[in-house]
């Protein structure tokens, strides 16, 4: 029984945490809100020349080979340091699906090259109504001859528009079902495809897609024709726990942000940190940020295992980071008073991103709602 | 991180499940049944219960697991440990009796003790031929526990003993008891309280048994009146009780057997939610998936804070964490399971209609108590706030 991050995985913590501080600093992510492709090159060369980029890909494929749990160790990172970019698009949600399903010339093609930093991807998955269900997806794609043609609008796609490839989730039989769902790896550049970046709260770009007789070729199926869904369904839930990771380590920033701040902050002649009312908020956020960093390495654990219990732990983790990085963001800010309302203080950053990331791969009530019908109450 | 378990470990498991299989078959019917209620957890009869019990699980080997065999204990490890507390849980089985005794008493010798009084104390704590109560709270001590005012006087080879102390569960069923008391009302409060214990047959003792808002008497205020006792009983040097006092309050805190409880408890109450009919509302269904939530959270942190004991050797900060959350998850599932009973939630033990024959009612009230026992919520969070976050002190 061993449950804890073990010596190299705290070596690559550190390492990370080094390096982001140097390399990422607030005024880069603020820079890069207001920048129109979203993240510094320069950066992203960087973390690829360091492995990142295939730290849990096979070396077989350009990858490092290291276990999901370590992936989360870095993402954990990511979040503390907000990096700017389309690291989670291209490396987890593409990135596995493409491992979990393309056949072996797909992932010759595509891995080593994201491992590498050349290609950017991202997965087009939710629509208008914003949902995570097979039931949400409309975009259909036709076969016609030996080529797919696909219509129809995704929404909230994040990092589109820097994309070179993205992976579309399409219907190929009528129907609402799972049944009838296809993966189609498409060409950023192919014709009838549009790309509108959509203005965020907190400068993530997320994106409209909009596929208009994009033609594609059956090769670019990705995985088995009509049966795409049982892949999305497990991208799903490596992509909640991803999210997950970066938002624990996001609310961590916001904990230790806040501790520092009420020792230093002297009002009625002494450190607002004496006042019980002040250290108890921050011992709530402290139990609940404890709770997420337990919840989240399980949760991670279960994704390298396969474990049977990985969906219900990802429900799980992601139902509790929803509420434990918008709760500690909203007491961060309380805790700092004036300053944490203003544009120039950090914390506003944060407590964005929690709100953001709230409702990315569906928020509290709806994981508690999977976690009750996995549970068959 | 590898939440397998070695071979030994296993044949351990082995072992216990298969004991319990076996001797769980003498439990008295009662046991575990819905359908019948048991005796009142203050009665006579259900100390004796637990008692026969724990002796049961003494004389087969599985209490006092980490303890040193030379005191009676098995010189096993903490996970065979871990593993005890699962498994009885899982097997829905009585734990020990003897909570104060096997809790915080009985660390205290060893961590403080003569070797005269672990040979003499502790075979008896854990075998439970002597059980062991608690005198720490007074009137004006209560999470100002460093505020006792019972004094102890040394006169000639004893201690002579007066004062009050109160919220003493189980004094009425002690054969011994530990005590706090002041013996140096000059010094500094942290620095003039000792650690005593006594014999409760000796003279002067008054207990007077308070009921508590559930209407059971588990608790009682008690008189020390010129109370006499040699005077080498006390753990650790005089005028250092205090620190004695909190070790053993933090071993308690950090305690990691209790996941797999809390997750029969969910398990229970979600059947009750079906049988109740209330399963379909979303808003039921929200809570009770929140609750599960929480028990796996809690599960994990505990099992962090383990995998701390067992690289460090100590347990781990996450103990007050684990603690205030654990004890206010308690609290929501048992008021949440009264509300899932609407107009039934009413009808207590010993009334027609009353659900599980009114043990949902027990538990509700008595989880009013989990945030205050044991140390405030408000203590713990300022514990979490100044020790675990470096907040300063007031």
């Amino acid at each position: 029984m061993d449950f804890d991050l073990g010596e190299e995985q705290i070596m690559l913590k550190t390492s990370a945490r080094d390096f982001l501080e140097k390399e990422c600093p607030k005024k880069l992510v603020r820079d890069m809100m207001d920048d129109d492709k979203g993240y510094s090159p320069d950066l992203w060369r960087k973390m690829a020349d360091l492995g990142w980029h295939g730290l849990a890909f096979p070396e077989e494929y350009g990858g490092v080979g290291s276990s999901f749990l370590d992936l989360a160790v870095l993402l954990e990172e990511m979040g503390r340091a907000l990096v700017p970019g389309p690291f989670v698009s291209t490396v987890v949600s593409a990135g596995r699906a493409i491992l979990a399903a393309g056949n072996e010339e797909q992932k010759q093609r595509f891995l080593p090259a994201i491992a590498s930093g050349e290609t950017i991807m991202t997965l087009a998955l939710t629509e208008a109504d914003g949902g995570v269900e097979s039931s949400c997806i409309g975009v259909t794609a036709t076969p016609s001859g030996s080529d797919f043609v696909i219509n129809g609008t995704k929404l909230f796609v994040p990092d589109a528009h820097v994309a070179d490839h993205l992976i579309c989730v399409a219907r190929t039989k009528d129907g609402t079902g799972e049944d009838g769902i296809s993966l189609f790896l498409v060409d950023a550049a192919a014709a009838g495809l549009q790309v509108e970046v959509l203005r965020t709260m907190t400068g993530e770009k997320l994106c409209e897609v909009t596929f208009n007789n994009v033609t594609v070729p059956g090769s670019s199926l990705l995985g088995e024709l009509d049966g795409g869904w049982p892949v999305v369904r497990n991208l799903l839930v490596e992509a909640t726990v991803a999210e997950c990771a970066w938002m624990m380590g996001g609310a961590r920033w916001v904990l230790e942000t806040s501790v520092d701040y009420a020792k230093e902050r002297v009002q009625f002649g002494v450190p607002i940190g004496t006042f019980q009312a002040v250290q108890h908020k921050l011992a709530n956020v402290a139990v609940e940020v404890e709770g997420a960093t337990s919840i989240v390495y399980y949760a991670a654990w279960t994704v390298d295992e396969n474990d049977p219990g990985k969906t219900l732990a990802a429900s799980t983790a992601k139902a509790w980071c929803s509420d434990t990085y918008k709760h500690a963001a909203f007491e961060g800010v309380q805790i700092h008073g004036g300053i944490g309302f203003t544009w120039d203080h950090d914390m506003h950053l944060y407590f964005k991103r929690a709100k953001s990331s709230q409702v990315a791969f569906g928020d509290a009530d709806y994981h508690r709602e999977r976690i009750a019908q996995m549970l068959e109450i | 991180m590898d939440f397998s378990y070695t071979p030994a470990e296993e044949t351990f498991r082995d072992e216990l499940r298969q004991w319990l299989s076996v001797h769980m078959k003498e439990l008295p019917e009662w046991w575990g049944r819905r359908d019948m209620a048991g005796p009142e957890v203050d009665s006579d009869e259900y100390h004796d219960f637990s008692v026969w019990w724990h002796r049961k699980l003494y004389d087969a080997g599985f209490v006092g697991i980490t303890w040193p065999r030379e005191y009676g204990g098995r010189g096993g490890t903490i996970m065979e440990q871990v593993i005890f507390y699962e498994e009885i849980a899982r097997h829905r089985a009585p734990g020990l009796a003897n909570a104060h005794g096997i809790g915080w008493c009985g660390p205290a010798f060893l961590a403080h003790g003569t070797e005269e009084q672990k040979k003499r104390y502790i075979p008896k704590i854990l075998s439970a031929e002597e059980i062991w109560c608690t005198f720490y709270s007074e009137p004006e001590a209560g999470s100002d526990m460093a505020n006792v005012q019972t004094r102890a006087v040394e006169d000639g080879d004893s201690w002579v003993v007066n004062g009050q102390k109160v919220w003493n569960s189980g004094a009425h069923q002690a054969d011994w008891a530990v005590l706090l008391v002041r013996t140096d009302p000059e010094a500094r409060k942290h620095r003039g309280i000792s650690y005593l214990f006594l014999d409760m047959k000796t003279p002067g003792i008054t207990i007077r048994p308070l009921r508590n808002i559930t209407g059971t008497a588990e608790f009682n205020e008690t008189f020390f009146d010129n109370v006499r006792f040699p005077i080498d009983q006390v753990i650790g040097e005089k005028n250092m009780g205090w620190y004695v006092a909190a070790g053993a309050l933090e071993y308690e805190r950090s305690s990691a057997g209790t996941a797999i409880a809390r997750e029969n408890a969910v398990r229970d109450i979600i059947r009750l939610a079906k049988e109740m009919k209330r399963n379909e509302d979303p808003l039921v269904r929200q809570r009770l998936a929140q609750l599960y939530i929480e028990t796996t959270v809690l599960k994990y942190m505990a099992l962090r804070g383990l995998t701390h004991e067992l690289r460090e050797g100590r347990p781990g900060p996450q103990g007050a964490v684990s603690s205030v959350f654990s004890m206010e998850f308690n609290q929501r599932l048992q008021d949440l399971a009264m509300e899932i009973q609407g107009p039934y939630s009413r009808l207590t033990r010993g009334s027609k209609h009353a659900v599980d024959h009114g043990r949902w009612q027990y538990n509700f009230l008595r989880s009013r108590g989990n945030t205050i026992e044991t140390g405030t919520s408000e203590i713990k969070r300022n514990i979490i706030a100044q020790r675990v976050l470096g907040l300063p002190r007031q």
